[in-house]
């Protein structure tokens, strides 16, 4: 891939370290857990996937990682050292780019500007640089939408594709190392989202480690390496994805058991 | 890549086609809509008084009456499209043009005298400087302490209107300086005839220079150009602009007691004397403020936030934007527009009253409304506010002079308020 121009950290990955460990982490909302003692980790060039059904709590573990939420417990070690991120700013300086549910867009903006927001290039009087935050946007888009052609226009005029994969080229165009992707197909037609699982595979081949948060247990078995599964807050196991079947997971998803603690019963319950 | 660079397909109506040619010249539509409004507003009253209402001076009264309105429009512009609302506008501008008067009548006859040639900037420099206080003041507890922007410019709205009474001790206070009061216009607040013509000069040339800019940036980056016709047409329109607001500036000439003063000061005969006024001061300074604003807003990372907080706060949280510093900044500068306008407001009538600026905070949102603000938040323009000033000026003074009552004024102008209002709704649900 070619739209890496600079590292965003320079340290190579550490052999054999994942490049992120989330360790015992705790999230409240007033007295309600929605995080309750997660440890999950992320290897280089590897998608781990994070399942779970609704309020799981995967999208604020998420949050947790991204800076967008504050962990309220535990501690995130990138290369094997712990990091504070206790905001976006923080997680973008380390290289962890995330593409959000809602997409995270401004709609009365257009799509450079979005793609730069909170990183705008300035020319040498400190003005915005728009041609060039232009020109970068459009080599970006050349590569991850060929057909998209409305560089000037407010977001808020583009279709749903369109502004995915907007929020998708924000995300990989400052060379993250590590890409959050919270359902990033959700709102995409059968093209599009073919278009982006190729996408996936490609960021995966150069190495940058993916979480992918997503209600799609196909997607999910189709990309990732090792499947994290949540419940009610915690999580109910990680486990490799050839020595699972969707099935194992759904009983996951759905009991809040790892597949060698189902009781019979829970195997009937299931039937059904 | 051929979305600006299309010519107009073939098949389209006449009004699509109309639109087509519209967006090669990439101009704001909604901006040209009000120029052609005012045009209508002016030839429409011009055809009701039997051509009477058409002549310079008119045109020249009602922009300068907008002066301030339009001034303290290009702040509340930032402050709507991030969500927020000022309705302390006016009460701070009263507060400051108090000072300013109650510093050069009371303080500097017994201090630095009166009329030095530093006097009137340090003068403006505190005014300036209070007006950021209080835009701070408001702007920290809206942004920080996390009250509705509603009820803290409320609460300026009527702690600073009792402030003025502190300071004024309840009388009209006169600045009676003679540099001050320049910055009211009239005519010795003016540039005069050649002065007019160089600024001119300077405004047609920028106009032109920004274009060729423009479409140089665009080549060296492979971009589409806008078609050559489009970019003559363009410079042609601005530059008639400038001479047609050159020519109504010197279309008003010193009045005879001026000139014969004039003579008498400089021992020369009144006979055959005839000076232009050219453009008045204050028309300068929107000038100025209008484009730092436009900038501001358009080129800087400041204005970008402003419209991305209005466009999706948590989108720009998200993206590491210190909202709340943004936010703060916004009524600083607002603070600092009030003391702008509080000098051309104080100057302009030689005196800070009690009630001065009473009443602005509605007509401000008014303008900037009428532009094309938005209160959804993240949508309006600095010169769409400008214009909305000058339209409800520009109705104001020609219902007055067809005799209308003020009342029915503020009904037409109420009228016209909620019809804008009601033509960007319905456009903006066609668009999307």
């Amino acid at each position: 891939m070619t739209v890496v121009e600079q590292p965003a950290m320079a340290a190579s990955p550490v052999p054999g370290v994942p490049i992120v460990q989330m360790r015992d982490i705790g999230v409240a909302f007033g007295g309600v857990k929605a995080v309750d003692g997660v440890s999950i980790d992320l290897r280089a060039g590897e998608v781990v996937g994070l399942v779970g059904g609704n309020g799981a709590g995967k999208s604020t573990l998420m949050r947790a990682l991204s800076g967008a939420h504050k962990a309220d417990s535990g501690e995130i070690l990138l290369d094997g050292k712990p990091v504070p991120i206790a905001n976006p700013r923080d997680a973008k300086a380390v290289g962890i780019e995330t593409i959000y549910q809602n997409l995270a867009l401004a709609d009365n903006i257009n799509a450079p500007g979005n793609l730069f927001l909170g990183r705008e290039l300035t020319t040498g009087v400190g003005s915005l640089d728009d041609s060039s935050m232009e020109q970068a946007t459009r080599k970006v888009m050349g590569r991850l939408n060929p057909n998209f052609t409305r560089f000037r226009a407010p977001v808020r005029n583009l279709s749903g594709g369109q502004r995915q994969s907007v929020a998708i080229a924000r995300a990989v165009h400052f060379n993250a190392r590590i890409l959050i992707m919270d359902e990033p197909t959700a709102a995409l037609g059968p093209a599009e989202t073919a278009q982006v699982r190729d996408l996936i595979r490609e960021l995966k081949k150069e190495g940058l480690g993916i979480f992918l948060v997503s209600h799609d247990i196909h997607d999910v078995f189709d990309l990732s390496e090792r499947i994290s599964v949540m419940y009610h807050g915690r999580l109910v196991g990680t486990v490799n994805k050839d020595e699972v079947t969707p099935d194992d997971v759904l009983g996951m998803i759905i009991l809040g058991k790892p597949p060698t603690k189902l009781t019979s019963a829970d195997r009937a319950e299931l039937q059904h | 890549m051929t979305e600006t660079v299309a010519a107009p397909s073939p098949g389209l109506g006449l009004r699509n086609r109309f639109n087509e040619l519209v967006r090669l010249t990439e101009l704001d539509g909604r901006l040209l809509g009000m120029i052609v409004t005012l045009i209508a507003i002016e030839i429409g009253f011009g055809i009701y008084t039997g051509g009477n209402i058409l002549n310079p001076v008119n045109l020249l009264t009602f922009v300068t009456q907008a002066i301030e309105i339009a001034i303290l429009a290009t702040g509340m512009v930032l402050v709507i499209v991030s969500r927020n609302i000022d309705l302390s506008v006016g009460s701070v501008l009263g507060v400051v043009a108090m000072v300013y008067a109650v510093l050069m009548h009371e303080v500097y006859p017994t201090t630095i005298g009166v009329n030095t040639p530093y006097g009137w900037l340090l003068a403006l420099a505190a005014g300036m400087g209070l007006g950021v206080i209080l835009g701070g003041i408001q702007g920290f507890l809206i942004a920080y302490a996390g009250i509705p922007s509603f009820v803290v410019t409320l609460g300026g709205l009527l702690a600073f209107r009792g402030l003025i009474f502190d300071i004024s001790g309840g009388s009209t206070q006169a600045p009676d300086d003679k540099q001050f009061v320049t910055l009211g216009g009239g005519p010795l607040g003016s540039l005069g005839g050649t002065m007019s013509w160089v600024l001119g000069a300077i405004l047609g040339v920028a106009i032109v220079a920004y274009l060729f800019y423009n479409r140089r940036q665009r080549r060296k980056f492979g971009f589409p150009l806008r078609p050559m016709w489009a970019e003559v047409g363009v410079a042609v329109g601005g530059i008639l602009i400038v001479i047609f607001g050159v020519l109504v500036s010197n279309a008003y000439h010193w009045p005879i007691g001026l000139i014969k003063q004039y003579a008498a000061e400089h021992n020369i005969s009144p006979n055959g004397l005839d000076f232009e006024a050219g453009i008045p001061w204050p028309l300068v300074i929107l000038l100025v403020v209008t484009v730092a604003m436009t900038f501001l807003s358009t080129k800087r990372k400041f204005g970008r936030y402003v419209y991305a907080i209005g466009g999706n706060p948590e989108a720009a949280e998200l993206g590491g934007i210190n909202t709340r510093w943004t936010i703060m900044k916004i009524y600083i500068l607002m603070g600092f527009l009030c003391a702008i306008a509080a000098a051309i407001s104080s100057a302009q009538i030689n005196g800070a009253t009690n009630d001065l600026g009473q009443g602005y905070e509605l007509l401000v949102i008014s303008a900037a409304v009428i532009g094309g603000t938005s209160f959804a938040g993240g949508v309006g323009t600095i010169p769409g506010a400008v214009l909305g000033a000058i339209v409800i000026y520009a109705l104001r003074y020609n219902l007055q002079f067809i005799g209308l009552p003020s009342n029915n004024q503020d009904i037409v102008i109420a009228i016209v308020l909620v019809a804008a209002v009601a033509f960007d709704t319905y456009t903006r649900r066609r668009s999307t």
